[in-house]
Protein backbone atom coordinates (compact mmCIF):
# COMPACT_ATOMS: atom_id res chain seq x y z
CA UNK A 1 0.00 0.00 0.00
CA UNK A 2 2.42 2.70 1.46
CA UNK A 3 4.64 1.47 -2.02
CA UNK A 4 1.20 2.99 -4.06
CA UNK A 5 1.88 5.83 -2.16
CA UNK A 6 4.98 6.31 -2.77
CA UNK A 7 4.66 6.14 -6.67
CA UNK A 8 1.02 8.23 -6.42
CA UNK A 9 3.38 11.39 -5.38
CA UNK A 10 5.41 11.02 -7.26
CA UNK A 11 3.19 10.80 -9.96
CA UNK A 12 1.71 13.58 -8.84
CA UNK A 13 4.44 16.11 -9.03
CA UNK A 14 5.38 15.03 -12.65
CA UNK A 15 2.44 16.19 -13.26
CA UNK A 16 2.53 19.29 -11.52
CA UNK A 17 5.79 19.61 -13.89
CA UNK A 18 3.94 18.55 -16.90
CA UNK A 19 1.18 21.15 -16.26
CA UNK A 20 2.99 23.60 -15.47
CA UNK A 21 5.56 22.98 -18.50
CA UNK A 22 2.51 23.08 -21.12
CA UNK A 23 1.91 26.74 -19.76
CA UNK A 24 4.97 27.48 -22.17
CA UNK A 25 4.79 24.86 -24.66
CA UNK A 26 1.53 24.30 -25.20
CA UNK A 27 0.06 27.43 -24.60
CA UNK A 28 2.56 29.78 -25.95
CA UNK A 29 4.41 27.84 -28.47
CA UNK A 30 7.60 28.16 -26.95
CA UNK A 31 10.19 25.03 -26.99
CA UNK A 32 11.69 24.40 -23.05
CA UNK A 33 13.51 21.91 -22.19
CA UNK A 34 14.26 23.40 -18.93
CA UNK A 35 11.65 22.15 -16.68
CA UNK A 36 14.02 20.24 -14.43
CA UNK A 37 15.89 22.97 -13.81
CA UNK A 38 13.17 25.38 -12.00
CA UNK A 39 11.57 22.25 -10.12
CA UNK A 40 15.48 21.75 -9.05
CA UNK A 41 15.86 25.45 -7.73
CA UNK A 42 12.45 24.83 -5.59
CA UNK A 43 13.88 21.85 -4.39
CA UNK A 44 17.39 23.02 -3.37
CA UNK A 45 16.21 26.07 -1.95
CA UNK A 46 13.86 24.16 0.38
CA UNK A 47 16.26 22.14 1.40
CA UNK A 48 18.69 24.84 2.19
CA UNK A 49 16.02 26.44 3.97
CA UNK A 50 14.48 23.95 5.93
CA UNK A 51 17.79 22.36 6.83
CA UNK A 52 20.17 25.60 7.57
CA UNK A 53 17.60 28.27 8.32
CA UNK A 54 14.59 25.43 10.22
CA UNK A 55 12.45 27.29 7.94
CA UNK A 56 8.99 25.48 8.42
CA UNK A 57 7.96 23.49 4.88
CA UNK A 58 5.16 25.27 4.69
CA UNK A 59 7.52 28.56 4.46
CA UNK A 60 9.35 26.98 2.08
CA UNK A 61 6.31 26.19 -0.58
CA UNK A 62 5.74 30.22 -1.12
CA UNK A 63 9.86 30.79 -1.01
CA UNK A 64 10.37 28.12 -3.75
CA UNK A 65 7.27 28.99 -5.56
CA UNK A 66 8.97 33.13 -5.47
CA UNK A 67 12.61 31.95 -6.54
CA UNK A 68 11.80 29.56 -8.85
CA UNK A 69 9.56 32.36 -10.86
CA UNK A 70 12.60 34.54 -10.81
CA UNK A 71 14.74 32.05 -12.43
CA UNK A 72 11.76 31.98 -15.27
CA UNK A 73 11.95 35.43 -15.80
CA UNK A 74 15.30 35.21 -16.71
CA UNK A 75 14.52 32.35 -19.56
CA UNK A 76 11.59 34.63 -20.52
CA UNK A 77 13.82 37.46 -20.95
CA UNK A 78 16.32 35.41 -23.10
CA UNK A 79 13.58 33.68 -24.78
CA UNK A 80 12.33 37.03 -26.64
CA UNK A 81 15.79 37.30 -28.13
CA UNK A 82 16.40 34.02 -29.61
CA UNK A 83 14.40 32.46 -32.13
CA UNK A 84 12.72 29.18 -31.35
CA UNK A 85 14.89 26.83 -32.61
CA UNK A 86 18.21 28.29 -30.75
CA UNK A 87 15.74 28.81 -27.78
CA UNK A 88 15.53 25.03 -27.80
CA UNK A 89 19.47 24.79 -27.61
CA UNK A 90 19.62 27.33 -25.03
CA UNK A 91 17.51 25.65 -22.33
CA UNK A 92 19.43 22.84 -22.56
CA UNK A 93 22.36 24.40 -22.05
CA UNK A 94 20.56 25.61 -19.18
CA UNK A 95 20.20 22.45 -17.19
CA UNK A 96 24.05 22.21 -17.08
CA UNK A 97 25.06 25.14 -15.84
CA UNK A 98 21.97 24.86 -13.62
CA UNK A 99 23.22 21.33 -12.19
CA UNK A 100 26.92 22.53 -12.07
CA UNK A 101 25.84 25.10 -9.91
CA UNK A 102 24.20 22.68 -7.43
CA UNK A 103 27.24 20.78 -7.77
CA UNK A 104 30.14 23.35 -7.41
CA UNK A 105 28.64 25.52 -5.13
CA UNK A 106 28.88 24.96 -1.17
CA UNK A 107 25.91 26.42 -0.55
CA UNK A 108 23.86 23.48 -2.23
CA UNK A 109 25.98 21.00 -0.45
CA UNK A 110 28.47 20.52 -3.76
CA UNK A 111 28.38 17.09 -4.85
CA UNK A 112 26.72 15.19 -1.95
CA UNK A 113 24.24 16.75 -2.19
CA UNK A 114 21.79 18.18 0.38
CA UNK A 115 20.80 15.35 2.78
CA UNK A 116 18.47 15.25 6.17
CA UNK A 117 16.06 17.51 5.13
CA UNK A 118 13.47 17.34 8.17
CA UNK A 119 9.70 16.27 7.40
CA UNK A 120 6.92 18.08 7.48
CA UNK A 121 4.81 18.99 9.87
CA UNK A 122 1.47 19.75 10.61
CA UNK A 123 -0.44 20.79 13.93
CA UNK A 124 2.47 18.75 15.79
CA UNK A 125 1.62 15.44 13.29
CA UNK A 126 4.64 14.69 11.27
CA UNK A 127 4.16 13.77 7.32
CA UNK A 128 3.60 10.06 6.50
CA UNK A 129 3.28 9.45 3.04
CA UNK A 130 -0.45 9.71 2.88
CA UNK A 131 -0.12 13.26 3.94
CA UNK A 132 2.67 13.72 1.25
CA UNK A 133 0.30 12.46 -1.21
CA UNK A 134 -2.58 14.78 -0.27
CA UNK A 135 -0.40 18.10 -0.11
CA UNK A 136 0.98 16.79 -4.21
CA UNK A 137 -2.78 16.44 -5.10
CA UNK A 138 -3.89 19.63 -3.42
CA UNK A 139 -0.32 21.10 -5.33
CA UNK A 140 -1.86 19.54 -8.87
CA UNK A 141 -5.63 21.25 -7.83
CA UNK A 142 -3.67 24.34 -7.24
CA UNK A 143 -1.18 24.25 -10.96
CA UNK A 144 -4.30 22.54 -12.72
CA UNK A 145 -6.91 25.18 -11.64
CA UNK A 146 -4.58 27.88 -12.21
CA UNK A 147 -3.77 26.48 -16.05
CA UNK A 148 -7.74 26.25 -16.75
CA UNK A 149 -8.89 29.27 -15.68
CA UNK A 150 -5.79 31.14 -17.70
CA UNK A 151 -7.44 29.40 -20.73
CA UNK A 152 -10.32 31.24 -20.15
CA UNK A 153 -9.12 34.69 -19.47
CA UNK A 154 -7.95 37.05 -22.04
CA UNK A 155 -4.26 36.77 -21.23
CA UNK A 156 -4.64 33.10 -22.07
CA UNK A 157 -6.13 33.68 -25.43
CA UNK A 158 -3.63 36.15 -26.06
CA UNK A 159 -1.03 33.16 -25.06
CA UNK A 160 -2.86 31.11 -27.82
CA UNK A 161 -2.74 33.76 -30.52
CA UNK A 162 1.24 34.52 -29.62
CA UNK A 163 1.53 30.49 -30.31
CA UNK A 164 -0.40 30.55 -33.40
CA UNK A 165 1.04 33.88 -35.33
CA UNK A 166 3.44 35.80 -33.13
CA UNK A 167 3.22 38.72 -36.00
CA UNK A 168 -0.86 38.67 -36.27
CA UNK A 169 -0.70 39.20 -32.47
CA UNK A 170 1.70 41.69 -32.95
CA UNK A 171 -0.44 43.54 -35.23
CA UNK A 172 -3.82 43.77 -33.17
CA UNK A 173 -2.04 45.13 -29.98
CA UNK A 174 -0.92 41.72 -27.94
CA UNK A 175 1.95 43.03 -25.71
CA UNK A 176 3.93 39.54 -27.02
CA UNK A 177 7.06 40.14 -24.72
CA UNK A 178 5.79 40.51 -21.32
CA UNK A 179 2.63 38.36 -22.15
CA UNK A 180 5.84 35.53 -22.68
CA UNK A 181 7.99 36.39 -19.65
CA UNK A 182 4.47 36.18 -17.75
CA UNK A 183 4.17 32.60 -19.38
CA UNK A 184 7.72 31.70 -18.62
CA UNK A 185 7.36 32.35 -14.66
CA UNK A 186 4.35 31.01 -13.94
CA UNK A 187 5.32 27.67 -15.73
CA UNK A 188 8.92 27.89 -13.79
CA UNK A 189 7.00 28.93 -10.15
CA UNK A 190 5.18 26.34 -10.31
CA UNK A 191 7.65 23.58 -11.21
CA UNK A 192 9.46 25.34 -8.06
CA UNK A 193 6.73 24.86 -5.79
CA UNK A 194 6.86 20.90 -6.69
CA UNK A 195 10.45 21.10 -5.66
CA UNK A 196 9.50 22.29 -2.15
CA UNK A 197 7.39 18.97 -2.08
CA UNK A 198 9.95 16.63 -3.60
CA UNK A 199 12.53 18.10 -1.23
CA UNK A 200 11.10 17.07 2.30
CA UNK A 201 9.80 13.64 0.52
CA UNK A 202 12.45 11.99 -0.72
CA UNK A 203 14.86 13.77 2.45
CA UNK A 204 17.64 14.43 -0.03
CA UNK A 205 18.46 16.72 -2.75
CA UNK A 206 21.58 15.87 -5.20
CA UNK A 207 22.66 17.33 -8.49
CA UNK A 208 21.94 14.34 -10.52
CA UNK A 209 18.09 14.49 -9.63
CA UNK A 210 17.59 17.03 -11.79
CA UNK A 211 19.42 17.44 -14.74
CA UNK A 212 18.37 17.46 -19.06
CA UNK A 213 17.04 13.86 -18.57
CA UNK A 214 14.41 14.77 -16.13
CA UNK A 215 13.63 17.65 -18.60
CA UNK A 216 13.06 15.65 -21.55
CA UNK A 217 11.24 12.79 -19.30
CA UNK A 218 8.76 16.07 -18.71
CA UNK A 219 8.79 17.24 -22.32
CA UNK A 220 8.06 13.41 -23.17
CA UNK A 221 5.52 13.41 -21.18
CA UNK A 222 3.28 16.07 -22.52
CA UNK A 223 3.88 15.44 -26.10
CA UNK A 224 2.77 11.91 -25.43
CA UNK A 225 -0.41 13.12 -23.53
CA UNK A 226 -1.12 16.21 -26.29
CA UNK A 227 0.64 19.96 -26.11
CA UNK A 228 -1.99 22.31 -25.78
CA UNK A 229 -4.66 20.32 -23.33
CA UNK A 230 -4.86 19.75 -19.56
CA UNK A 231 -6.16 16.19 -20.10
CA UNK A 232 -3.22 16.00 -22.35
CA UNK A 233 -0.58 17.02 -19.86
CA UNK A 234 -2.17 14.85 -17.13
CA UNK A 235 -2.74 11.53 -18.97
CA UNK A 236 0.94 11.70 -20.13
CA UNK A 237 2.16 11.94 -16.40
CA UNK A 238 -0.02 9.12 -14.80
CA UNK A 239 1.02 6.75 -17.94
CA UNK A 240 4.58 7.26 -18.58
CA UNK A 241 5.32 8.24 -14.46
CA UNK A 242 3.35 4.63 -14.12
CA UNK A 243 5.08 2.63 -16.93
CA UNK A 244 8.48 2.20 -15.27
CA UNK A 245 6.84 1.17 -12.00
CA UNK A 246 4.45 -1.33 -13.56
CA UNK A 247 7.00 -2.95 -15.62
CA UNK A 248 10.29 -3.31 -14.27
CA UNK A 249 11.95 -3.87 -17.83
CA UNK A 250 10.72 0.00 -18.68
CA UNK A 251 12.34 1.10 -15.43
CA UNK A 252 15.77 -0.21 -17.01
CA UNK A 253 15.37 1.01 -20.39
CA UNK A 254 13.33 3.81 -18.98
CA UNK A 255 15.30 6.93 -21.46
CA UNK A 256 14.82 4.54 -24.20
CA UNK A 257 11.29 3.35 -23.83
CA UNK A 258 10.64 7.17 -23.56
CA UNK A 259 12.58 8.09 -26.13
CA UNK A 260 10.71 5.24 -28.34
CA UNK A 261 7.47 6.19 -27.50
CA UNK A 262 8.20 9.99 -28.31
CA UNK A 263 9.69 9.16 -31.87
CA UNK A 264 6.76 6.73 -32.66
CA UNK A 265 4.22 9.62 -30.89
CA UNK A 266 5.93 12.82 -33.47
CA UNK A 267 5.89 10.13 -36.26
CA UNK A 268 1.89 8.88 -36.10
CA UNK A 269 0.37 11.30 -33.71
CA UNK A 270 2.19 14.22 -33.33
CA UNK A 271 -1.43 15.64 -31.48
CA UNK A 272 -0.58 13.21 -28.78
CA UNK A 273 -2.73 10.35 -26.83
CA UNK A 274 -5.37 13.43 -25.72
CA UNK A 275 -4.29 16.48 -27.68
CA UNK A 276 -7.25 18.22 -29.85
CA UNK A 277 -7.61 16.29 -32.95
CA UNK A 278 -5.99 13.29 -31.49
CA UNK A 279 -7.50 9.89 -32.98
CA UNK A 280 -8.81 9.33 -29.60
CA UNK A 281 -10.62 12.83 -29.24
CA UNK A 282 -12.22 12.77 -32.51
CA UNK A 283 -13.52 9.23 -31.95
CA UNK A 284 -14.82 10.79 -28.33
CA UNK A 285 -16.66 13.60 -30.36
CA UNK A 286 -17.85 11.02 -33.27
CA UNK A 287 -19.40 8.92 -30.70
CA UNK A 288 -20.65 11.52 -28.96
CA UNK A 289 -22.56 13.16 -31.66
CA UNK A 290 -24.09 9.99 -32.97
CA UNK A 291 -25.59 9.39 -29.64
CA UNK A 292 -27.16 12.79 -29.37
CA UNK A 293 -28.28 13.08 -32.96
CA UNK A 294 -30.76 9.93 -33.10
CA UNK A 295 -32.52 12.42 -29.91
CA UNK A 296 -33.46 14.64 -32.67
CA UNK A 297 -36.93 13.88 -34.56
CA UNK A 298 -36.37 17.08 -37.13
CA UNK A 299 -34.21 15.77 -40.19
CA UNK A 300 -31.63 17.96 -41.18
CA UNK A 301 -31.31 21.20 -43.31
CA UNK A 302 -31.23 19.15 -46.13
CA UNK A 303 -34.43 16.91 -45.32
CA UNK A 304 -31.85 14.07 -44.21
CA UNK A 305 -31.63 12.68 -40.76
CA UNK A 306 -28.17 12.68 -40.12
CA UNK A 307 -28.85 10.75 -36.85
CA UNK A 308 -27.82 6.99 -36.89
CA UNK A 309 -30.37 4.63 -37.75
CA UNK B 1 -3.10 67.79 -40.94
CA UNK B 2 -2.47 65.39 -42.87
CA UNK B 3 -3.80 62.40 -40.46
CA UNK B 4 -0.94 60.43 -41.94
CA UNK B 5 2.80 62.05 -43.14
CA UNK B 6 5.34 59.81 -44.63
CA UNK B 7 7.53 62.24 -45.08
CA UNK B 8 11.01 61.48 -47.39
CA UNK B 9 10.69 57.66 -46.46
CA UNK B 10 13.80 55.71 -47.55
CA UNK B 11 14.78 52.08 -46.59
CA UNK B 12 17.54 49.74 -47.60
CA UNK B 13 18.86 46.91 -47.10
CA UNK B 14 22.35 46.12 -47.47
CA UNK B 15 22.79 47.79 -50.85
CA UNK B 16 19.61 47.08 -52.40
CA UNK B 17 17.05 50.40 -51.98
CA UNK B 18 13.59 49.37 -51.80
CA UNK B 19 12.19 52.90 -50.93
CA UNK B 20 13.63 56.15 -51.80
CA UNK B 21 12.52 59.04 -50.66
CA UNK B 22 9.12 58.78 -50.78
CA UNK B 23 7.14 61.65 -50.02
CA UNK B 24 3.12 61.78 -49.91
CA UNK B 25 0.39 62.03 -47.20
CA UNK B 26 -3.03 60.93 -46.35
CA UNK B 27 -5.78 62.93 -44.97
CA UNK B 28 -8.89 61.92 -42.72
CA UNK B 29 -11.12 59.99 -44.55
CA UNK B 30 -9.59 59.35 -47.86
CA UNK B 31 -8.58 55.86 -49.69
CA UNK B 32 -5.35 55.89 -50.84
CA UNK B 33 -4.41 53.05 -53.08
CA UNK B 34 -0.76 51.71 -53.31
CA UNK B 35 0.10 50.14 -56.87
CA UNK B 36 3.23 49.15 -58.88
CA UNK B 37 4.85 46.12 -59.90
CA UNK B 38 6.42 43.59 -58.24
CA UNK B 39 9.48 44.69 -56.05
CA UNK B 40 8.32 48.60 -56.47
CA UNK B 41 8.53 48.44 -52.61
CA UNK B 42 4.77 48.57 -51.76
CA UNK B 43 4.70 46.25 -48.76
CA UNK B 44 7.93 47.40 -47.27
CA UNK B 45 6.56 50.90 -47.15
CA UNK B 46 3.64 49.08 -45.07
CA UNK B 47 5.27 47.47 -43.16
CA UNK B 48 7.09 50.84 -42.18
CA UNK B 49 3.81 52.37 -41.35
CA UNK B 50 3.07 49.19 -39.54
CA UNK B 51 6.23 49.19 -37.37
CA UNK B 52 7.67 46.14 -38.56
CA UNK B 53 10.39 47.73 -40.06
CA UNK B 54 12.34 51.16 -39.18
CA UNK B 55 13.35 53.30 -41.96
CA UNK B 56 16.84 54.09 -42.83
CA UNK B 57 15.90 57.76 -42.88
CA UNK B 58 12.80 59.83 -43.27
CA UNK B 59 9.73 59.54 -40.94
CA UNK B 60 6.33 58.36 -40.69
CA UNK B 61 3.75 60.93 -38.63
CA UNK B 62 0.49 59.99 -37.32
CA UNK B 63 -1.43 63.09 -36.54
CA UNK B 64 2.11 64.98 -36.88
CA UNK B 65 3.74 62.91 -34.41
CA UNK B 66 6.64 61.42 -35.20
CA UNK B 67 6.25 57.31 -35.01
CA UNK B 68 10.11 56.42 -35.05
CA UNK B 69 10.54 53.46 -32.81
CA UNK B 70 7.51 52.33 -32.41
CA UNK B 71 6.69 48.92 -32.64
CA UNK B 72 3.67 47.18 -33.96
CA UNK B 73 1.52 46.44 -31.23
CA UNK B 74 2.14 50.16 -30.53
CA UNK B 75 1.08 51.25 -33.98
CA UNK B 76 -1.79 48.98 -33.18
CA UNK B 77 -2.78 50.87 -30.33
CA UNK B 78 -2.29 54.05 -31.65
CA UNK B 79 -5.31 53.11 -34.84
CA UNK B 80 -3.09 51.78 -37.04
CA UNK B 81 -4.76 48.24 -38.25
CA UNK B 82 -3.14 46.17 -41.01
CA UNK B 83 -4.43 43.11 -42.62
CA UNK B 84 -1.32 40.66 -44.27
CA UNK B 85 -0.54 39.47 -47.92
CA UNK B 86 -0.90 36.35 -46.92
CA UNK B 87 -3.60 35.21 -44.61
CA UNK B 88 -2.69 35.07 -40.97
CA UNK B 89 -4.91 34.02 -39.02
CA UNK B 90 -5.18 32.25 -35.23
CA UNK B 91 -5.81 29.00 -36.58
CA UNK B 92 -6.64 27.56 -33.35
CA UNK B 93 -9.32 30.20 -32.10
CA UNK B 94 -12.70 30.08 -32.90
CA UNK B 95 -13.70 32.85 -35.67
CA UNK B 96 -15.23 34.74 -32.58
CA UNK B 97 -12.30 34.60 -30.58
CA UNK B 98 -10.11 35.79 -32.83
CA UNK B 99 -12.26 38.65 -33.41
CA UNK B 100 -12.51 39.18 -29.49
CA UNK B 101 -9.15 39.26 -28.71
CA UNK B 102 -8.62 41.24 -31.17
CA UNK B 103 -11.21 44.10 -29.61
CA UNK B 104 -9.88 43.53 -26.36
CA UNK B 105 -7.22 45.97 -27.33
CA UNK B 106 -5.06 47.86 -25.34
CA UNK B 107 -7.65 48.70 -22.89
CA UNK B 108 -8.66 44.97 -21.76
CA UNK B 109 -4.97 43.66 -22.47
CA UNK B 110 -2.85 45.86 -20.68
CA UNK B 111 -4.86 46.16 -17.68
CA UNK B 112 -5.67 44.04 -14.77
CA UNK B 113 -8.65 42.56 -16.55
CA UNK B 114 -6.65 40.74 -19.11
CA UNK B 115 -6.58 37.92 -15.88
CA UNK B 116 -10.31 38.07 -16.01
CA UNK B 117 -12.52 35.50 -17.53
CA UNK B 118 -13.23 37.01 -21.17
CA UNK B 119 -16.70 36.03 -21.52
CA UNK B 120 -18.68 38.87 -19.71
CA UNK B 121 -17.90 42.08 -21.93
CA UNK B 122 -20.97 43.13 -23.39
CA UNK B 123 -19.62 46.59 -25.11
CA UNK B 124 -17.35 44.15 -26.07
CA UNK B 125 -19.84 41.45 -27.20
CA UNK B 126 -21.56 43.79 -29.17
CA UNK B 127 -18.68 45.41 -30.81
CA UNK B 128 -18.05 41.52 -32.05
CA UNK B 129 -21.29 41.02 -33.14
CA UNK B 130 -21.53 43.83 -35.31
CA UNK B 131 -18.51 43.19 -36.84
CA UNK B 132 -18.73 39.22 -37.97
CA UNK B 133 -22.44 40.65 -39.14
CA UNK B 134 -20.90 43.38 -41.04
CA UNK B 135 -18.21 40.64 -42.45
CA UNK B 136 -20.68 37.97 -43.26
CA UNK B 137 -18.30 35.50 -40.83
CA UNK B 138 -21.65 35.76 -38.31
CA UNK B 139 -22.46 31.86 -39.27
CA UNK B 140 -19.11 30.59 -39.01
CA UNK B 141 -18.02 32.29 -35.88
CA UNK B 142 -17.80 28.75 -33.97
CA UNK B 143 -15.80 27.03 -36.51
CA UNK B 144 -11.79 26.95 -36.19
CA UNK B 145 -9.75 30.14 -38.50
CA UNK B 146 -7.70 27.33 -39.55
CA UNK B 147 -10.78 25.58 -41.03
CA UNK B 148 -11.53 28.66 -43.47
CA UNK B 149 -11.81 29.09 -47.20
CA UNK B 150 -9.00 32.14 -48.36
CA UNK B 151 -12.56 34.34 -49.23
CA UNK B 152 -13.39 33.96 -45.63
CA UNK B 153 -9.70 34.42 -43.94
CA UNK B 154 -9.59 37.72 -46.12
CA UNK B 155 -13.05 38.92 -44.11
CA UNK B 156 -12.11 38.01 -40.95
CA UNK B 157 -8.37 39.41 -41.21
CA UNK B 158 -10.41 42.62 -41.81
CA UNK B 159 -12.48 42.04 -38.67
CA UNK B 160 -9.79 41.67 -36.63
CA UNK B 161 -8.03 44.70 -37.63
CA UNK B 162 -11.55 46.76 -37.64
CA UNK B 163 -12.48 45.33 -34.53
CA UNK B 164 -9.61 47.75 -32.70
CA UNK B 165 -11.34 50.43 -33.89
CA UNK B 166 -8.58 51.78 -36.11
CA UNK B 167 -7.70 55.21 -37.43
CA UNK B 168 -6.36 54.07 -40.10
CA UNK B 169 -7.02 50.67 -42.07
CA UNK B 170 -4.08 48.88 -43.99
CA UNK B 171 -4.54 46.15 -46.50
CA UNK B 172 -2.71 44.65 -48.17
CA UNK B 173 -3.20 42.84 -51.08
CA UNK B 174 -7.34 42.10 -50.05
CA UNK B 175 -7.92 40.43 -52.67
CA UNK B 176 -5.00 38.36 -53.58
CA UNK B 177 -5.48 34.49 -53.90
CA UNK B 178 -9.47 34.64 -53.84
CA UNK B 179 -11.55 33.82 -57.32
CA UNK B 180 -14.29 35.82 -58.68
CA UNK B 181 -16.85 34.23 -56.03
CA UNK B 182 -15.37 35.70 -53.22
CA UNK B 183 -14.28 38.98 -54.36
CA UNK B 184 -17.75 40.17 -54.44
CA UNK B 185 -18.41 40.52 -50.92
CA UNK B 186 -15.05 41.23 -50.24
CA UNK B 187 -15.03 44.82 -52.32
CA UNK B 188 -18.71 45.33 -50.98
CA UNK B 189 -16.92 45.06 -47.50
CA UNK B 190 -14.09 47.18 -48.30
CA UNK B 191 -16.35 49.99 -49.59
CA UNK B 192 -18.66 49.99 -46.51
CA UNK B 193 -15.56 50.35 -44.18
CA UNK B 194 -14.51 53.57 -46.13
CA UNK B 195 -17.99 54.96 -46.83
CA UNK B 196 -18.30 54.57 -42.97
CA UNK B 197 -15.44 57.57 -43.09
CA UNK B 198 -12.75 54.97 -42.07
CA UNK B 199 -9.33 56.37 -43.72
CA UNK B 200 -8.23 53.11 -45.85
CA UNK B 201 -4.69 52.51 -47.50
CA UNK B 202 -4.86 49.96 -50.05
CA UNK B 203 -1.72 48.15 -51.46
CA UNK B 204 -3.38 46.13 -54.32
CA UNK B 205 -1.46 43.97 -57.31
CA UNK B 206 -5.02 44.21 -59.04
CA UNK B 207 -5.04 47.43 -60.38
CA UNK B 208 -8.48 47.82 -62.09
CA UNK B 209 -9.58 47.28 -58.32
CA UNK B 210 -7.47 49.84 -56.54
CA UNK B 211 -8.76 52.06 -59.59
CA UNK B 212 -12.13 51.97 -58.95
CA UNK B 213 -12.11 51.99 -54.78
CA UNK B 214 -9.75 54.56 -54.15
CA UNK B 215 -9.60 58.35 -54.36
CA UNK B 216 -6.02 58.85 -55.29
CA UNK B 217 -3.66 56.52 -56.49
CA UNK B 218 -0.11 56.61 -55.13
CA UNK B 219 2.47 54.30 -57.55
CA UNK B 220 5.59 52.90 -56.67
CA UNK B 221 8.58 52.15 -59.00
CA UNK B 222 11.59 50.37 -58.08
CA UNK B 223 11.28 52.51 -54.74
CA UNK B 224 9.97 56.10 -56.25
CA UNK B 225 7.30 57.37 -56.14
CA UNK B 226 6.56 57.99 -59.83
CA UNK B 227 2.37 59.61 -59.32
CA UNK B 228 0.60 60.62 -56.82
CA UNK B 229 -2.52 61.15 -58.31
CA UNK B 230 -6.86 60.75 -58.52
CA UNK B 231 -7.64 57.35 -60.69
CA UNK B 232 -8.44 58.87 -63.96
CA UNK B 233 -4.89 60.85 -63.79
CA UNK B 234 -2.76 57.93 -63.02
CA UNK B 235 -4.50 55.82 -65.53
CA UNK B 236 -3.43 58.16 -68.21
CA UNK B 237 -0.08 59.38 -66.54
CA UNK B 238 2.43 58.28 -69.55
CA UNK B 239 5.46 57.29 -66.80
CA UNK B 240 3.01 54.79 -64.71
CA UNK B 241 1.82 53.34 -68.13
CA UNK B 242 5.59 53.05 -69.39
CA UNK B 243 6.82 52.04 -65.93
CA UNK B 244 3.72 49.71 -64.95
CA UNK B 245 1.28 48.54 -67.37
CA UNK B 246 3.24 48.63 -70.51
CA UNK B 247 1.49 50.05 -73.86
CA UNK B 248 -0.33 46.74 -74.35
CA UNK B 249 -1.53 45.90 -71.15
CA UNK B 250 -2.62 49.43 -70.40
CA UNK B 251 -4.67 49.34 -73.15
CA UNK B 252 -7.04 46.16 -72.60
CA UNK B 253 -6.36 47.22 -68.42
CA UNK B 254 -7.91 51.13 -69.05
CA UNK B 255 -10.31 49.52 -71.09
CA UNK B 256 -11.29 46.79 -68.04
CA UNK B 257 -11.68 49.46 -65.18
CA UNK B 258 -13.30 51.94 -67.53
CA UNK B 259 -15.99 49.50 -67.64
CA UNK B 260 -16.06 48.86 -64.04
CA UNK B 261 -15.65 52.77 -63.05
CA UNK B 262 -18.18 53.58 -65.32
CA UNK B 263 -21.13 51.93 -65.95
CA UNK B 264 -21.34 50.95 -62.53
CA UNK B 265 -19.52 53.02 -60.36
CA UNK B 266 -20.63 51.69 -57.61
CA UNK B 267 -21.21 47.87 -57.96
CA UNK B 268 -19.02 45.14 -59.20
CA UNK B 269 -19.27 44.77 -62.66
CA UNK B 270 -22.96 42.56 -63.66
CA UNK B 271 -22.79 39.31 -65.47
CA UNK B 272 -22.90 40.72 -68.65
CA UNK B 273 -20.20 43.52 -68.38
CA UNK B 274 -16.40 41.74 -68.51
CA UNK B 275 -15.86 40.21 -64.62
CA UNK B 276 -13.04 41.17 -62.36
CA UNK B 277 -9.84 39.39 -63.48
CA UNK B 278 -9.10 37.32 -60.35
CA UNK B 279 -5.68 38.76 -59.10
CA UNK B 280 -3.39 36.00 -59.71
CA UNK B 281 -3.77 36.45 -63.48
CA UNK B 282 -2.49 39.81 -63.53
CA UNK B 283 0.71 39.28 -61.24
CA UNK B 284 3.55 40.03 -63.93
CA UNK B 285 2.29 42.85 -66.45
Amino acid sequence: MSYIVVVAVTVAIYAILVVSLNIVVGYVGQPNLAQSVFFGIGAYFSAVFSTRYHLSFWWTIPIAFVIAGAAGLLLGAISLRLREDFLAVTTIGLNFVVVAVFQYVAFFGGAVGIYAIPLPSIGGHVFTNNDFLIVALLMLLLTVGTSAYLQRTWFGVSLFAIRDDEQAAASIGIPIASYKVLAFVLSAAFAGMAGSLYAPFMSTVTPGSFGFTESVVVLAMLIFGGLGTIRGALIGAVILGTLPEAFRFISNYRLLTFGLILLLMLRFQPEGLLGDGSLIVRGVQRLWHSMRAPRSVMPGKDGISHGAP
Amino acid sequence: MALLEIDHLTVRFGGVTALDDVNFTVDEGEFVSIIGPNGAGKTTLFNVIAGVRQPTAGKVRLRGRDMHGAHPARMSHLGVRRSFQVARPFRSLTVNENVRVAAAGQRILYSQRAFALRGRDRVLNATVESLLAQTGLSGSRRRRAGELNIGELRRLEIARALAGNPDVLLLDEPAAGIGADGLRPLVGLIKAVSAGGLTVLLVEHYVGLALSLSDRVVVLDEGHLIANAAPDEVRHDERVISAYLGKSASARDEERSSTSAETQPSDLPGPQSPPLEPPSTKRAP
